[in-house]
This record gives structure tokens, C-alpha cells and sequence, in this order.
């Protein structure tokens, strides 16, 4: 590690439990992040400034003025930009050292694969079921571990699932079916709660790549942010998963 | 015997199972999860999960939004 980089990461090498070979196992890692709107932004930013080796991005979206009020990645003057290019342009910015790569193909059964297993997490911040179902099955079947953050309203849900066999996964939490989803755009959403949930992905994304402390596996968190309360509740693994039993 | 569902109280009969009570609920077409004592009651256990008395169990509505 260079003088400078110890200088730019010294409050977290302060860290008892972090320390040098924290740092260096994160400047190892690689992470995937789906979706670059509102929860994507907190976690590409984290990552990215506490110095994580490379950061794959992925989303099909440009840049909207509606997306501002909380897609703190963005800025007013990228409006209709790729948001890649534009979380780039604020990512590289922000630290110039973590190696950022622009995910091209779109997200499907047939891509997702090959990208996970090139990534040692997967941070999904995405808007939709399909995707969300989508990531979850290449993280089962590639066993890497996937941070799952969601937000609407005033309301938050974030869990992780370790990819290992025996750990619930996200199909074990919610059915894959064709039930009427609600959207950010349709219900509305404040705007520091996908904050607060985008911060606990990219904190647990940490302690996971460095092996530090206890991550939400099998735990699911859902915050009420109008009552401003937490709620944590164990998250079995179902035995008659179609995705990761048996 | 009662239970509590969202925070409310409820009655339901004795021995009731969480797929009644889902059925019960008219959820259809939501996507959700359903949670008893802060434990999550993995789907395929909703025909076989009998609810006991002071039963604290929460519906999850699934949030997809990012």
C-alpha cells in the first residue's frame, strides 16, 4: 500500500477489526452493483470511496430529473446521460483508484451467469422483480454471496444471502409469480430512505469481502422510516425452494 | 383462539393453518411473506404451519423498488 492510499483509508485501517489486511482484502475484491438509481447510489459511492479493487455497473437507464431528488449519483447537467457514464464520471471522482467497468449486455438468465461468477458479491439496488429473481438465481447457482436492499414509501427491507448451500436465498423470502408489483414512480419514495438502505448494502457488501463481524444472513431487517423503527426477523431457508433447495 | 395479525387482534379456530389464514386474508395476487414470532414461515410449510394461540403473525408485502 502506497503512503497515499494508507492516508486515504487510515479511518478505516483504524479499525481494530479492519486494519491493514482489511483494506487489502477489499482493494482485492470485486463487486457487481445492479441498478444505479437510488440505492445503487449509496453503494457505488461507499464502495467505491472506502476502496474496493473494482466495481462492475450495471443499468439500462439514462438519466432523468425525476431520479435526482435521490439518485445522489447523478447530477442535473448528465440529465439524459447513460446513468453508467454518469455514476462513472462521479465514482472516478470520488477515488481514482477502484477500476470501474461499464456492464454492456442487458441483465438476463443467459448474461447473468458469466458476470457473477467474475464478481466475488453482488449488490442488488434494481427497481423490479424479474431482475431481482433474475440475479438471485446466478448468485445461487454461482454461490456468491447477494445483498438484497428494497425501498418504497417510507419503507425499507435489506437482508444477505451467503450463496452457500443451506442459506435461504431470495426465492426463499418471496414467490416468484405474477403478483401485482408496486413502483417507486407509482407509490413514491423519501428520499434518504433508500439512503439508509443503500448504506446498509454497501456496509454489510464491506463486511462480507472482508470477512468482519456478522452479516445479515438469514436475517431480514425492515425499517418503518415514518415511525422510524427497525424490525429483524429470521429468514429460514426454504426446503421446497425451486431455486436452492436440494 | 386469538392471535394478533398486524398488530391487531384476531380471532381464528383452534388449530387454524397458515394457508387458511392466508386464503382467509384474500392476498391473492400480492406478492408477499409471512412472518410468525419474527420467523419467517418458508411457503411450501403454509399447508402443514398450525397457528398457536398468541400467535404474533405480520404479513410482509414484498418491496421491489430501487
Amino acid at each position: 500500500m502506497t503512503d497515499d492510499e494508507l492516508l486515504r483509508y487510515s479511518r478505516q485501517i483504524l479499525l481494530p477489526q479492519f486494519g491493514i489486511e482489511g483494506q487489502e482484502r477489499l482493494r482485492a475484491s470485486s463487486a457487481l452493483i445492479v441498478g444505479l438509481g437510488g440505492l445503487g447510489s449509496p453503494v457505488a459511492m461507499y464502495l467505491a470511496a472506502a476502496g474496493i479493487g473494482r466495481l462492475l455497473l450495471a443499468d439500462f437507464d439514462a438519466v432523468d430529473l425525476s431520479n435526482l431528488q435521490r439518485q445522489i449519483l447523478h447530477t442535473s447537467e448528465r440529465i439524459g446521460q447513460s446513468k453508467v457514464a454518469s455514476a462513472i464520471t462521479s465514482l472516478q471522482a470520488l477515488n481514482p483508484d477502484v477500476e470501474l467497468i461499464p456492464v454492456k449486455p442487458s441483465l438476463t438468465d443467459k448474461s447473468l451467469p458469466e458476470l457473477v461468477g467474475q464478481v466475488d458479491i453482488v449488490i442488488d439496488g434494481s427497481d423490479n422483480f424479474p431482475t431481482r429473481f433474475a440475479v438471485n438465481r446466478a448468485c445461487v447457482t454461482a454461490r456468491v454471496p447477494l445483498v438484497s436492499g428494497a425501498a418504497i414509501r417510507m419503507e425499507g427491507q435489506v437482508t444477505c444471502f451467503s450463496g452457500q448451500p443451506g442459506g435461504p436465498c431470495y426465492r426463499c423470502l418471496y414467490p416468484d409469480d405474477g403478483s401485482t408489483d408496486e413502483t417507486c414512480s407509482a407509490n413514491g419514495i423519501l428520499a434518504p430512505v433508500v439512503g439508509i438502505i443503500g448504506s446498509i448494502q454497501a456496509a454489510e457488501a464491506i463486511k462480507i469481502l472482508t470477512a468482519v463481524g456478522s452479516p445479515l444472513f438469514g436475517r431480514l431487517l425492515l425499517l418503518d422510516a415514518l415511525t422510524m423503527e427497525w424490525r429483524s426477523i429470521r429468514l429460514p431457508a426454504d426446503p421446497a425452494c425451486p431455486v436452492c433447495a436440494g | 383462539m386469538q392471535i394478533t395479525l398486524n398488530g391487531t387482534p384476531r380471532e381464528v379456530a383452534d388449530g387454524t393453518r397458515m394457508a387458511e389464514l392466508v386464503e382467509d386474508l384474500s392476498l391473492g395476487g400480492q406478492r408477499f411473506a409471512v412472518e410468525v414470532n419474527a420467523e419467517l414461515v418458508p411457503r411450501s410449510r403454509f399447508a402443514e404451519h398450525q397457528l398457536s394461540p398468541n400467535d404474533k403473525v405480520e404479513i410482509i408485502q414484498a418491496v421491489g423498488g430501487g
